[in-house]
């Protein structure tokens, strides 16, 4: 049998097993999502949880639809803004629903 | 007993396929260590994400000589008077004690991109399975005859590296008679930060507005025109300080006399100044230079842009103000901290024997004062293209702000205090 020391690989390896199998039908894996999500955290926070009383919007726990629908209206120009319609133009809309659905499941 | 065990039967089975080649999951080192050189928005961004990404699983040791980190984003309002340097200032322990991240202050004298080791100048050597090296940029003084001689008196101060001469230039300003002249020059592109000389003229000329009116701004640029957001500068000096700020184009700085505190040009007739404010071309960071990664003009570090690394070193992934730019890609704090996420995801994906991103994404957002409550941005969203093996910024984002307004001002105080959150805690 192994001996001990494999332990804690053993249980890293469970644990990435377990993540890539609830995303298996995602088109990226958890690891490529919270690298893309993170291209947000500059201003929203790490995860979207933002420094109060900033005035950045905090995207943790935000609405999945809620998150969608706005910045499909910054993207459409619908939503006027300062700087996020430059910035919701650069990214697909796949790429808007996973970040949406990363940051609702962010507690 | 037996959660082992069939923990043990998912790694054997199901696991290895998730894990795609990772076969060689045993060849992971017990205890994989990334070193990152470097504490500022690349290097202390890379270090935190490199344990977030990895689930805490490798460990991270940063090496940064300074006790504290003071962002260079927000310091020309120091200059400018209106924010102090406690304002700017972060500690770098929530690194440790939120993330676990070692800190190690002291500075890294020589790599050995062979034995994979770095020595510390306190004598001590460490071993790493990736060093992400993130050393900023080294002034190159000597490129202006006689700068180097006027820095080191304090006399001609860059004030480029936020820190004590932040507050030098500060005193200096302070002391200046009312009537005197600011004089910045600006080396060619690229330098550090593209829209910081213009913000820096723009907040002096608010700061003389206030506080001694009779005094000018001069702009004495090496290159042809305005490097960033030229239009909103411009229209700010026309509008906001008629009279008082000149702009003078391809005037190339090659030589002081830091007893008449003036500058000579390759062209054009020497200027007088009373505040003098000299920012020499820039470079790699030395520890770079040294190791043989500036291999683009030997100034900056050319490097695989998927996943950082070096084109000359294997296992070293370089970040920040440092590389070769790609096309448009500005050296910024956010593009830096941007770097700094792509660099450790690719990082943790190949120690942990995970795929490597085909597609990573950056942003960058730079917020310009050019009044005490008045602001403008650039704003820009870049895709890792395959096919070119570079970033590219994405057709129809990014741009400018449509006029300066007040509500930005308060954007970017925002944007500084959750990057400095999102870099440090």
């Amino acid at each position: 049998m192994r001996s001990i020391r494999w332990r804690p690989m053993a249980a890293l390896g469970f644990l990435l097993t377990t993540a890539a199998g609830a995303w298996a039908q995602a088109p990226q894996t958890p690891l490529h999502l919270r690298a893309l999500a993170a291209t947000c955290a500059s201003c929203h926070g790490t995860d979207g949880r933002a420094v109060d009383a900033t005035g950045s919007v905090a995207l943790q726990g935000l609405g999945r639809d809620y998150i969608v629908q706005q910045m499909t209206a910054f993207r459409s120009g619908t939503r006027p803004a300062t700087v996020m319609h430059q910035l919701a133009k650069g990214y697909t809309p796949e790429q808007i629903e996973q970040l949406a659905a990363y940051f609702a499941a962010q507690k | 007993m037996k959660r082992r065990q069939l923990i043990q039967a998912g790694l054997a089975g199901g696991g290895l396929l998730a894990l795609g080649g990772c076969a060689g999951l045993g060849a992971l080192p017990r205890h994989a260590r990334v070193v990152v050189v470097g504490g500022g928005y690349g290097g202390a961004t890379a270090a935190k994400y490199v344990r977030l990404l990895s689930d805490r699983r490798i460990d991270v040791v940063l090496i940064e000589p300074n006790a504290s980190f003071v962002s260079c984003p927000i310091s020309n309002l120091v200059v400018g008077g209106v924010k102090s340097i406690d304002e700017i200032t972060s500690p770098y322990d929530r690194l440790g004690s939120a993330h676990g991240v070692r800190l190690a202050r002291d500075r890294v004298v020589r790599i050995d991109a062979n034995a994979k080791t770095v020595a510390l100048g306190g004598g001590s050597s460490l071993r790493y399975d990736k060093l992400i090296l993130s050393p900023g940029i080294d002034l190159m003084f000597d490129a202006v005859e006689g700068l180097h001689a006027a820095n080191e008196a304090g006399r001609i101060v860059q004030a480029w590296k936020a820190g004590p001469e932040t507050l030098a230039l500060r005193r200096q300003l302070e002391a200046m008679r009312d009537g005197g002249v600011y004089a910045i020059t600006i080396p060619e592109a690229p330098y550090r930060c593209p829209p910081g000389p213009y913000e820096r003229a723009s907040v002096v000329a608010a700061y003389f507005k206030r506080a001694k009116p009779r005094s000018k701004v001069l702009i004495l640029d090496a290159n042809p025109d305005v490097t960033s957001k030229a239009g909103l500068f411009k229209k700010a000096w026309t509008e906001l300080y008629p009279g008082m700020v000149e702009y003078r184009p391809q005037h190339k700085a090659v030589a002081v006399d830091a007893k008449t505190n003036t500058v000579k040009f390759d062209v054009h007739d020497e200027v007088k100044a009373d505040v003098l404010n000299v920012l020499p071309p820039m470079r790699a960071g030395q520890i770079a230079v040294q190791t043989g990664l500036a291999n683009a003009n030997a100034r900056w570090c050319n490097v695989h842009y998927q996943t950082f690394e070096s084109t000359a070193a294997k296992d070293i992934h370089v970040i920040g103000d440092s590389i070769q730019i790609a096309p448009l890609m500005p050296k910024s704090a956010h593009m830096a901290n941007a770097h700094g996420k792509v660099a450790a995801a690719a990082v943790v994906a190949e120690l942990l024997g995970l795929e490597v991103n085909p597609r990573p994404m950056l942003n960058n957002t730079c917020y310009s004062f050019v009044g005490d409550d008045s602001v403008i941005h650039v704003a820009s969203v870049h895709e890792y293209v395959a096919a070119e093996k570079t970033f590219k910024t994405v057709a129809g984002s990014g741009g400018v702000s449509s006029a300066r307004n007040e509500l930005e001002a308060g954007y970017a105080l925002a944007w500084a205090r959750n990057i400095w959150a999102d870099t440090l805690g």
